[in-house]
């Protein structure tokens, strides 16, 4: 049983975990000390026949310092928190040569929608597959985000990505993949009764085998009628 | 006294079953929530066979039926829009008709009237309205198990679209009925913080200021008035979900132009004042026990009042944190970041204050002492983890994860459970005359605190691992495979978990009639509930009681006991009271 996240593969990882790991050092500290000074307390203070507590009321001095110690360190917390959320959600913050990708969830599967060669989505020369997904290393991809049914939530845990799909909105979400290698695609939230199987895969390729990938798939396309040959399963 | 004859004329059906006497409502209120308690583990108990042995015949599963449990050769296999229920249902149980009854509509009508020193309610009959709405709502709830389709499968926060429309989930009726019943519980939970408000105002014996009030009163007054605030909000939305799924309507379906984060917006700003309606009363019924156990007065008192406020009103502009990955506007995450992270502070003062009290006292670890300091230590654990998801960044990790399931039972089980363990307890000589066995009251709070942490402690560290809330079969994600041992290790510590509560419930039966008498005070406590016989008679209090100092005077150097009755006359004053003792009006 471990508090140490995952290894993180992308490029908010190192922020996402410096954060977790700072909260779970200052709350690590309040926990051992406050948890130690209540048993303390209850073993050194425990009844003894003939004695009598200390009649205390308070000290104004201690609730000035236990209140604002506690404020002054929350809001540390938030504040160091916020350029790392601007950059994780803030659509803004997109770079501008990330690559476009559609991805469309639905009870009970990921639709993920290349740009293919052009690099524009919504395009004749788009890409689709289900439930896997293609991205290249060390390079920022672009995602809008929807869903056609009911909410479900696109869950990269290694890309520190997480976030909901709603049906009748386009949401933005990107990251940055930095190791090749698979990883999961989960959702995160309940989306019916096959929930549990609405998992997949994110492929991450080093960029020259991904260039090729997307140019196999378009030769592909070419040929084929019907979109669901695509499928990359 | 009249008021006692008068009670003994009437019939049996009017003083047990349609009473209005607050201490009887109390006690329905808690046989009720205890019953629901129970079927809320037992649905517990399940998901926990899933989760731990996925897709393996259940024990006792043929006895449920095929639209839940599908038979094979080997026994029967959870279904899993079952597994959705046993989610939904767990969650709204144990949240509406277990924790909220039991703090709320127990605590409320026994303490309130007592501890202020009124002889019953403002509206005793409005109070009984409200229990013989929650209990049909209650009922109802249960029902919908056995409707065409099963019951409501949308988790308890009901997301919509997924509840808005059947076509989604299959469950219809199921889906409309727990809309229903939480509309006609709301009503209930109105007609008690109307009572309790215009109670605490109104009906306070002479000298019972406002700072002389019991904190357990004082979180009860500060939840009742959350209650009024929040719940019509509740009734709204779910109002508004029930037209989109009978006749029509699209508030919530994007197909009729509707918006789906408009469910959420509603159901947590009622939803986070929700939070705090569970737990205030377990701060203040933590505070009495406290202060009793360790023989000394609560350590800033003031500065726990104003905690308790500044909580219910901080709880008004909290609820965007449940919605930080939902699609609402990054800038909207950061502003709700910041008042997440203040609201911790009054959480902290709080824990500061009952250390603060248990120093330098002269500690007795009865029963209810020890489920007070339980609720600290685990409090103290459910506060911090809520700092973790507080952080926008770290939460885009953690959320919708079992950390999240971990924090909010470390806040709920270890916080509000444990405090409701320690009030029932000391208050049980109050309901019924006899106190519980000590003993068997100690073997269960350390079975409980252990299992209940080796149940929920290695849930923050799965979480951390990645593993998603309300998934059926966990298994079906290779990345979650090698957690499967924590998970079946938690289930086998679930079931003896939910197995210890028996030790509770017998104590709880068999002390109603072999219990140790408990005479008016047996816990030599100061509140106006310990100067009238156990249990009180109908009409409470003899002589309306003078208060002359606040609750808390345990070790006074004015007097030779180690505590002081709030209507006990000061030394000065015995020969010639300030205020003679009035009859009761009636």
């Amino acid at each position: 049983m471990s508090w140490l996240l995952p290894e993180s593969f992308s490029t908010f990882g190192p922020d996402v975990d410096f954060l977790y790991y700072v909260i779970l050092w200052v709350t690590g500290v309040v926990f051992v000390i406050t948890e130690a000074l209540l048993v303390y307390f209850v073993i050194r203070y425990r009844r003894r026949e003939g004695q009598k507590a200390t009649y205390i009321h308070g000290s104004t001095k201690a609730e000035i310092i236990w209140t604002t110690l506690p404020f002054i360190a929350v809001l540390a917390l938030a504040f160091i928190s916020i350029p790392s959320w601007n950059m994780m959600k803030n659509p803004d913050s997109v770079p501008a040569d990330a690559l476009d990708y559609i991805v469309n969830a639905k009870q009970f599967e990921w639709e993920i929608t290349y740009a293919g060669t052009d690099g524009v989505t919504g395009t004749a020369d788009d890409i689709s597959t289900i439930n896997i997904m293609h991205v290249p290393v060390n390079q920022a991809v672009n995602i809008t985000l929807r869903s056609e049914d009911v909410l479900h939530s696109f869950f990269l845990p290694e890309m520190r990505v997480k976030q909901d799909a709603v049906p009748g909105m386009d949401i933005t979400v990107w990251f940055e993949a930095t190791a090749a290698g698979a990883y999961p695609i989960g959702c995160a939230e309940l989306c019916g009764n096959l929930h549990t199987t609405m998992g997949g895969t994110l492929n991450v390729y080093e960029a020259a085998e991904f260039d090729a990938w997307v140019a196999s798939q378009s030769a592909d396309a070419d040929d084929a009628d019907d979109a669901d040959d695509q499928e990359d399963q | 006294m009249d008021a006692h004859a008068h009670a003994h004329e009437m019939p049996w059906i009017r003083r047990y079953v349609f009473s209005t006497d607050h201490k009887i409502i109390a006690i329905q209120f808690l046989l009720m929530s205890l019953f629901f308690l129970v079927v809320g583990g037992l649905l517990a108990a399940m998901i926990r066979w899933q989760l731990g042995f996925p897709s393996e015949p259940m024990p006792g599963g043929m006895l449920l039926p095929d639209e839940m449990m599908a038979p094979t050769p080997a026994g029967a296999i959870m279904l899993p829009e079952f597994y959705n229920s046993l989610v939904t249902m767990h969650g709204t149980i144990m949240i509406f008709f277990a924790i909220m009854p039991l703090l709320v509509g127990v605590f409320g009508n026994l303490l309130i009237p007592l501890q202020i020193g009124a002889d019953d309610m403002a509206f005793p009959r409005l109070n009984m309205a409200s229990f013989w709405m929650a209990f049909p709502a209650g009922l109802l709830m249960l029902v919908s198990f056995a409707v065409e389709g099963g019951a409501a499968g949308a988790g308890w926060t009901s997301y919509a679209p997924l509840s808005a429309s059947g076509e989604y989930t299959g469950v219809y009726l199921g889906q409309q009925l727990w809309l229903i019943s939480l509309t006609i519980l709301g009503f209930a939970s109105l007609a008690g913080a109307v009572n309790y408000i215009t109670t605490i105002i109104n009906m306070r014996a002479p000298g019972m200021t406002w700072f002389r009030m019991p904190l357990a009163t004082w979180a009860l007054f500060i939840t009742a008035i959350l209650i009024l605030l929040a719940i019509p909000i509740l009734a709204g939305a779910l109002i508004m979900l029930l037209f989109d799924q009978t006749i029509g309507t699209g508030f919530f379906l994007p197909a009729s132009d509707g918006e789906p984060l408009l469910w959420q917006h509603l159901f947590w700003f009622f939803g986070h004042p929700e939070v705090y309606i569970l737990i205030l009363p377990a701060m203040g019924i933590t505070s009495d026990v406290l202060a009793n156990g360790a023989r000394k007065p609560v350590f800033g008192y003031h500065a726990m009042v104003l905690a308790i406020v500044s909580i219910a009103f901080l709880s008004w502009i909290v609820w965007g944190h449940h919605m930080f990955q939902s699609g609402m506007n990054p800038m909207l995450g950061t502003t709700f970041m910041i008042t997440t992270m203040v609201i911790a502070v009054p959480s902290a003062i709080k824990v500061f204050n009952w250390l603060g009290t248990i120093y330098k006292g002269n500690i007795h670890l009865h029963t209810p002492m020890l489920h007070a300091l339980g609720f600290v230590s685990m409090f103290i654990i459910g506060g911090l983890s809520g700092v973790f998801m507080a952080s926008t960044p770290v939460d885009v990790y953690i959320h919708d994860t079992y950390f999240i399931v971990a924090h909010i039972h470390y806040v709920l089980f270890g916080g509000s459970l444990f405090a409701i363990f320690a009030g029932v307890t000391f208050w049980y000589p109050k309901m019924f005359g006899r106190l519980m066995n000590e003993k068997w009251g100690r073997i269960h709070f350390w079975l409980t605190l252990i299992l209940y942490n080796l149940v929920f402690w290695p849930m923050h560290s799965i979480g951390i691992q990645g593993h998603m809330r309300r998934i059926y079969d966990p298994t079906q994600y290779e990345f979650l495979q090698p957690l499967q041992p924590i998970n079946q290790f938690i289930t086998v510590c679930v079931f003896a978990l939910v197995a210890v509560q028996a030790i509770y419930a017998l104590n709880f039966i068999i002390s109603i009639w072999k219990g140790k008498k408990a005479g008016n005070n047996p816990w030599h406590a100061n509140s106006l509930e310990w100067t009238v016989p156990s249990p009180p008679p109908h009409g409470n209090f003899e002589l309306v009681p003078i208060v002359y100092r606040g609750p808390y005077e345990y070790s006074a150097p004015d007097v030779e006991e180690d505590y002081w009755l709030q209507d006990t006359p000061p030394p000065s004053e015995t020969a010639a009271p300030a205020l003679e003792p009035q009859p009761v009006a009636d």
